[in-house]
């Protein structure tokens, strides 16, 4: 049971990460053809556009919920390559805990960076 | 090692990719773990790095200036490019796994036509589309 | 092409610490298949030649194995469907090998008995036979095609998963699993998730396609799977529809034997 439940929040954060990222890619890799929420022109990874975005509360609230729908949808999908290599119970056990650890930690640095950022541009 | 009366036969991890006469959707599923793999990779860094905007404008020139570099540029449009990959073969996997681009059920009658072709046109349609994609990226950041 | 190489891949337990593959000719003779080239091997040139076979026309299920690369029956493929003049044959493959082609079918039958792939019902109606259950053509159709499986585990040899993943189940009992799920004379499906939620399950297919492109009968286990996987991703939103099984028809109560036609022997078991 508690592996149909993960592998359907693995799908649904699949879904979710294919829009969400699939706008960042758009973002920060085709902005020649389509130059969206680049204000500041030139480059994306310009400060004054990385600023412009990271002080909007919607770009914030996107990025948390991309990198915790990526995050799962990554760690689940390691994790499925790792069990179907049919490691000995007690592996299995700490490959589950260890991810979920790891997971949880880049999650609480990436949504302290998300937050913060969005307070530092808001200040500049 | 072979018991007494039996000897292991499992494929293993060869059977990946070597487990019988390939189909199209078998070079799919291995390209869809490798690229997850690479993109796994690296997001986790991507995390590290990225949060450095926090600190401020300073830190963050100096941390976009560590990943600077051609060697990186590669880097970088390989991520890309197997996020388009990764990311439109997931949808047409997602839509495979919810039972909408399989087909009914149907009276197996030989020639059997079985879901895999049913969904090979879909799966061809988001070939291209990443292909497309893919080369739209090259151009964005080679160009 | 007047002969044929036949690449077999032997292995006697207790005699070779390794399989390895022995070269035999037989003669091409017009609609020779893989089967009448081993039965010719093992009648002229070599009697100790081991695999399974039992009803020669694709039904049983029995002489499935790996020819040039592809898991497929015997019985049913014609040298000359192969395009060469050489046939690579092996057990097939993730089974053990129990004696030159002879593959160890046990954990598959093990796992899909696991999918208690039998008619359960709450109502204890499946045990009175009271009558018929009542189904329509369209209901019939949810499962026919999975229900034509002859358990004959190319399928299994084909899967990518089931290659290296020792607890995943594998294509032909999860295929099973849903025929019965699906049937609308079924009440089993919240049983069965016991097993299909857990590792087991059919989370680990990821529709390399495999399983459906080398199934002898056209079943198509892939489709089976996402139709199931559509099952559990709905049910654990809570938006699967839950639907009553089919009643049961009864017996008519108020019918006359015509005259001249005898009563039914009395039943030899049960």
């Amino acid at each position: 049971m508690r592996d149909q439940k993960l592998w359907t929040v693995h799908i649904l954060a699949g879904a979710g990460v294919a829009f969400l990222l699939g706008l960042h890619m758009i973002i920060m890799h085709l902005d020649r053809y389509l130059g969206i929420f680049n204000p500041a022109g030139g480059k994306p990874i310009e400060w004054g556009n990385v600023a412009a975005r990271s002080g909007s509360a919607w770009f914030t609230a996107g990025y948390i919920l991309l990198l915790g729908a990526a995050l799962f949808h990554g760690l689940y999908g390691l994790r499925n390559i790792l069990f179907e290599l049919s490691p000995p119970a007690g592996l299995k056990k700490a490959i589950n805990v260890l991810f979920w650890l790891g997971g949880l930690g880049l999650f609480a640095l990436g949504t302290w960076a998300a937050v913060a950022g969005c307070l530092t541009a808001r200040a500049l | 090692m072979p018991s007494e009366n039996h000897y292991p036969n499992r494929l293993g991890i060869r059977g990946w990719l070597f487990g019988g006469n390939f189909g199209f959707e078998r070079y799919l599923y291995a390209l869809h773990r490798l690229t997850g793999l690479g993109i796994l990779a690296y997001f986790l860094l991507h995390i590290v790095v990225t949060s450095s905007r926090a600190l401020g404008p300073e830190a963050w020139r100096s941390a976009m200036g560590m990943v600077e570099g051609p060697l990186f540029k590669v880097g970088e449009y390989l991520v890309f490019a197997a996020f388009a990959f990764h990311g439109l073969n997931g949808i047409r996997l997602i839509l495979l796994e919810l039972g909408i681009a399989v087909g009914r059920p149907i009276e197996p009658v030989y020639p059997y036509r079985t879901s895999v072709h049913v969904q090979r046109p879909l799966a061809v349609v988001v070939m291209l589309l990443a292909a497309a994609v893919a080369v739209l990226g090259g151009f964005n950041l080679f160009g | 092409m007047s002969e044929v190489i036949f690449h077999v891949r032997r292995y006697q337990p207790g005699k070779d610490a390794r399989p390895y593959y022995q070269e035999f000719r037989v003669p091409l003779t017009p609609g020779l298949t893989v089967l009448d080239g081993l039965w010719h091997i093992k009648e002229t040139q070599d009697p100790s030649l081991a695999w399974r076979f039992s009803c020669r026309m694709g039904i049983c299920g029995s002489c499935g194995m790996l020819i040039n690369g592809r898991a497929r029956l015997a019985c049913n493929t014609q040298i000359t469907e192969l395009g060469t003049s050489r046939v690579c044959i092996a057990p097939l493959p993730n089974f053990d090998i129990i004696r030159d082609l002879v593959p160890d079918l046990q954990p598959m039958f093990r796992t899909h008995k696991e999918m208690k792939p039998f008619i359960i019902r709450g109502d204890g109606l499946t045990e009175s036979s009271e009558g018929e259950f009542i189904q329509t053509s369209e209901e019939l159709e949810h499962y026919l095609q999975f229900s034509y499986c002859i358990k004959c585990g190319c399928c299994m040899a084909a899967c990518p998963t089931v290659a290296s993943d020792r607890e995943y189940a594998g294509p032909m009992p999860l295929a099973q699993a849903h025929r019965y799920n699906r049937d609308s004379r079924d009440m089993g499906f919240a049983e069965r998730k016991q097993v299909l939620g857990g590792g087991r399950g059919p989370w680990r297919c990821h529709f390399a396609g495999e399983c459906s492109r080398v199934c002898p009968k056209g079943v198509d286990p892939a489709r089976a799977i996402q139709l199931m996987k559509r099952e559990l991703f709905l049910d654990v939103l809570h938006l699967r529809g839950k639907s009553c099984a089919a009643p049961c028809a009864g017996k008519p109560t108020d019918a006359k034997r015509r005259e001249g036609i005898p009563e039914a022997p009395k039943p030899t078991v049960g």
